[in-house]
């Protein structure tokens, strides 16, 4: 299984700071947003971003939850393996709050497009956005496309991207990786 | 995620260890959906369940079609009551019928013990048993686990008396598996007529007075006295019955501890335990009611997980 390195933790942290900024430009004080991680891996994407915006950019009060698509997705009974469950944790009202999905990795649109019907469940918000780190290019199943994007890139079916946090995977620093699977 | 070592929930004798786990862990799951202002999933959208009573059910059959509804099942009702089982269809003609509609799961309960076991060996869907006579009563005992495990951190370990009709009842067959099976240790407590000769067998501690056993246990499981299911007399009038073997106030309260008290319902009030006792802070009745949709669809969806496309 061979690996090449997309972004180096340099680059990862540059793009951290750029949609940081992006978002702080499109909803200013955040009183009326709300971020939101997509289970499982968006979270962590979700953790660092509040993280910068609250330390680095002073934005107070920051609403940060997370939401699990597993019982909402389109592949139930379909794939090899069991669907696995992760918790959902949103502790405030969604009702007329922007919202932006936060997600590592956008491929197919399909979790997206589970999310969307998810967070339903929570009330009718009043527009909701989406940012990626990666956008894989040229692979969505669905209409469905980043607000913001970290890097675009284009990869082939048989690779795999896997974003890796030195917090969450034992890795040395956070980096990005184009796997052959 | 793991899947379920069975392909139906026939009893919980036919559970590990790890079944009663991941049952838990997405009940746990399903417990946070349920508390959404939606309380609805589409995971189920393709699977139909036929919901066969061939026995009277108020809380078990609205438990199941809420949880079967929640997770977007299409759902069809049968009661033996209004049934072609009265013309004298078997069981399996009229199973076979209901499944040549495209059903894929069946939830069943009977009043004859193996009903649920014998159906799966002849029907090509997954079967659920609501309860088979006096046999098992498996989502009962897994809800009442998961109300324990929620009350008090865990199972493993703790001390749960089962107090009353032992020898009629489903629901203590099926706790006394899920219980021992997760690290508890059990006692039945009710009249020797009431406890099955030979319940030791089963590893569990046997005890006649009401109080010794409330002041062994931490969990006090109070079963209904199934007057339906008695053809004799078991013990002398109900007034004596809940004398010895009823749970009051000052009882618990002259306890030098706080035990948590269950029953699976319907409660005969002032017979197996008073009003009070009912309502109070150590019942955790209402949260069996509320885990039960929980685990129920927990249950429903791991097993539709394992039926083919």
């Amino acid at each position: 299984m061979s690996q090449k390195v997309l972004l180096n933790e340099k680059e990862v942290n540059i793009i951290l700071h750029r949609l940081a900024c992006q978002l702080i430009e499109k909803h200013n004080d955040f009183s009326n947003t709300v971020l939101i991680g997509l289970q499982p891996r968006g979270v962590f994407l979700a953790d660092r971003l509040a993280k910068i915006l609250s330390e680095d950019y002073q934005v107070k009060d920051i609403q940060l939850g997370q939401l699990d698509i597993t019982f909402f997705r389109d592949d139930f009974r379909r794939g090899e393996k069991p669907l696995e469950a992760n918790s959902t944790k949103i502790n405030f009202l969604v009702e007329d709050k922007n919202i932006v999905f936060i997600d590592d990795v956008l491929y197919t649109g399909r979790s997206i497009r589970a999310a969307l019907t998810a967070i339903q469940s929570f009330g009718r918000p009043n527009e909701i956005e989406l940012l990626t780190l990666i956008d894989r290019r040229f692979s969505r199943h669905l209409p469905i496309q980043p607000d913001y994007r970290g890097r675009q890139v284009d990869v082939i079916n048989n690779e795999k991207v896997k974003v890796n946090w030195k917090e969450h995977d034992d890795a040395d620093a956070d980096s990005v990786y184009l796997i052959e699977k | 995620m793991s899947e379920l070592s069975v392909n139906h929930l026939l009893g919980i004798k036919y559970l590990n260890q790890k079944d009663i786990q991941l049952i838990f862990e997405t009940a746990d799951h399903f417990k946070e959906v349920i508390n959404r202002p939606i309380k609805k999933v589409p995971s189920l959208r393709d699977i139909t369940i036929a919901n066969l009573f061939f026995e009277n059910s108020t809380r078990t059959k609205l438990s199941f079609e809420l949880a079967e509804k929640r997770l977007s099942a299409d759902v069809i009702n049968f009661s033996s009551g209004q049934s072609s089982v009265k013309k004298g269809e078997t069981l399996i003609d009229t199973v076979n019928n209901i499944l040549s509609m495209k059903v894929d799961m069946v939830v069943m309960r009977h009043p004859n013990p193996g009903a649920g076991v014998f159906l799966s060996k002849h029907v090509n869907a997954s079967i659920v048993n609501a309860g088979d006579g006096a046999h098992e009563h498996p989502t009962q005992a897994l809800l009442d686990s998961y109300s324990i495990r929620e009350k008090l951190g865990e199972v493993n370990g703790k001390k749960v008396v089962i107090v009353g009709d032992i020898l009629h009842s489903r629901v203590a067959l099926s706790n006394i598996f899920a219980l021992q099976l997760q690290g508890a240790e059990v006692m039945v407590c009710g009249p020797k007529t009431l406890i099955p000769k030979y319940i030791d067998k089963l590893g569990v501690k046997v005890e006649t007075n009401l109080r010794k056993a409330l002041n062994w246990c931490d969990v006090a499981n109070m079963l209904r006295v199934q007057n339906e299911r008695m053809d004799i007399s078991y013990f002398p009038s109900t007034r004596e019955y809940t004398q010895q073997f009823g749970v009051s106030k000052d009882l618990l309260d002259s306890l030098d501890k706080e035990i948590t008290v269950m029953h699976p319902g319907p409660i005969n009030r002032g017979v197996e335990i008073t009003s009070d006792v009912a309502d109070s802070q150590q019942s955790i009745i209402l949260d069996q009611v509320e885990n039960g949709v929980a685990v129920r669809m927990a249950v429903i969806y791991l097993l539709a997980s394992k039926i083919k496309q």
